[in-house]
């Protein structure tokens, strides 16, 4: 009984998107009628840029938030404040795993790898940690930013841990890392409240449109998200596999 | 209907058919594999509608991170003893 309710539901979640998603009814997608005053209408039309003009890609100079990716500049400048409890849940999250896998007993053996997985893992592990680097330092940029790229630096090191099992993360440095993350994060916010009368305010020069080096605090917070979530992803990663490293 | 619109509906269609397997499986690590699967046919998905940066989070945590942690949480349990 429980599994037919179940696979009607699925059936249904699925005749839901095939119908929404392949038909282009207007259950997905762009929707025209959003109210004119409301907030959410007001963030879509909003010219992320500041300008009436079209945006030239490497020629703008002095843009609102000077992001090229419109997602990162209401994630990291407009509802920046958002992002930085949204970091702390994260933080909890990888609290609770510790608390729980603290009380299991440790020094368990973990069973030995293939060599496929040993050899893929030794060329895989530098492109995947590269990758999430690139992700989260080009977040302004390109789409991404500090969430997937440091997932993905942590999911490097969850090949490590697959491949070689007498390889131990440096937890401790990890824990060291996100907790200076996550202090600059907050540092960063009362600099602005002291320099421009906002917390989290975007105080630097937004600089050109496309250049690395550009769109003010943007590219330095989402750094410092990057960080912060891949070295709380790889202690939880390494709490999983019961062997943390005495404090 | 174009390609496009028949790749979205195999997508879709291959997102039940995942989901209704992950339901179905009688062991649990069948379930948890199905439910990678499912992630990875949704990160297709997300690519066809042009969200790459949402498609790049869910293959990273849905297909890689949270599978891991479903594994590690079943062989730890399983080593508790629990009998599952």
């Amino acid at each position: 009984m429980k599994k037919i309710f179940a696979g009607l539901l699925a059936v249904a979640f699925g005749i839901v998107l095939l119908i929404g998603i392949s038909l282009n009814t207007g259950l997905f997608g762009y929707n025209d009628s959003l109210p004119e005053d409301g907030a959410a209408s007001h963030y879509i039309s909003k010219d992320v840029n500041g300008k009436t003009d079209e945006v030239v890609f490497g020629e703008t100079t002095g843009a609102e938030t000077g992001s090229a990716n419109m997602v990162t500049s209401v994630i990291a400048n407009y509802r920046s404040f958002d992002t930085l409890g949204e970091v702390t849940v994260l933080f909890l999250a990888a609290l609770g795993v510790s608390l729980l896998a603290g009380t299991m007993d440790k020094g368990r053996k973990r069973s030995g790898s293939g060599f496929i997985l040993r050899t893929s893992a030794r060329i895989l592990f530098p492109l995947m940690l590269v990758t999430g680097i690139y992700i989260f330092t080009h977040g302004h940029l390109t789409p991404g930013g500090g969430f997937p790229g440091g997932s993905m630096i942590a999911s490097s090191f969850l090949l490590l841990y697959l491949a070689d099992e007498s390889f131990r993360a440096n937890v401790k440095g990890f824990k060291v890392a996100e907790g200076l993350a996550g202090t600059l994060y907050v540092a960063i916010g009362i600099v602005g409240l002291l320099a421009a009368g906002y917390f989290l305010v975007n105080f630097l020069p937004t600089g050109t449109v496309g250049n690395l080096l550009s769109a003010g605090i943007i590219p330095v917070v989402y750094v410092i998200i990057g960080l912060k979530v891949g070295s709380e992803i790889t202690g939880i990663v390494a709490d999983m596999f019961n062997e943390e490293v005495k404090a | 209907m174009n390609w496009f619109d028949i790749l979205e509906a195999g997508i879709s269609v291959f997102l039940v058919v995942f989901a209704l397997t992950a339901v179905i499986s009688r062991k649990l690590l069948t379930s948890i594999i199905f439910l990678s699967a499912l992630s990875m046919t949704a990160v297709a998905g997300f690519a066809l509608l042009s969200a790459p940066d949402v498609a790049v989070t869910e293959a990273v945590i849905g297909s890689g991170l949270v599978t891991f942690i479903f594994v590690a949480s079943i062989r730890n349990l399983r080593k508790a003893g629990d009998g599952l």
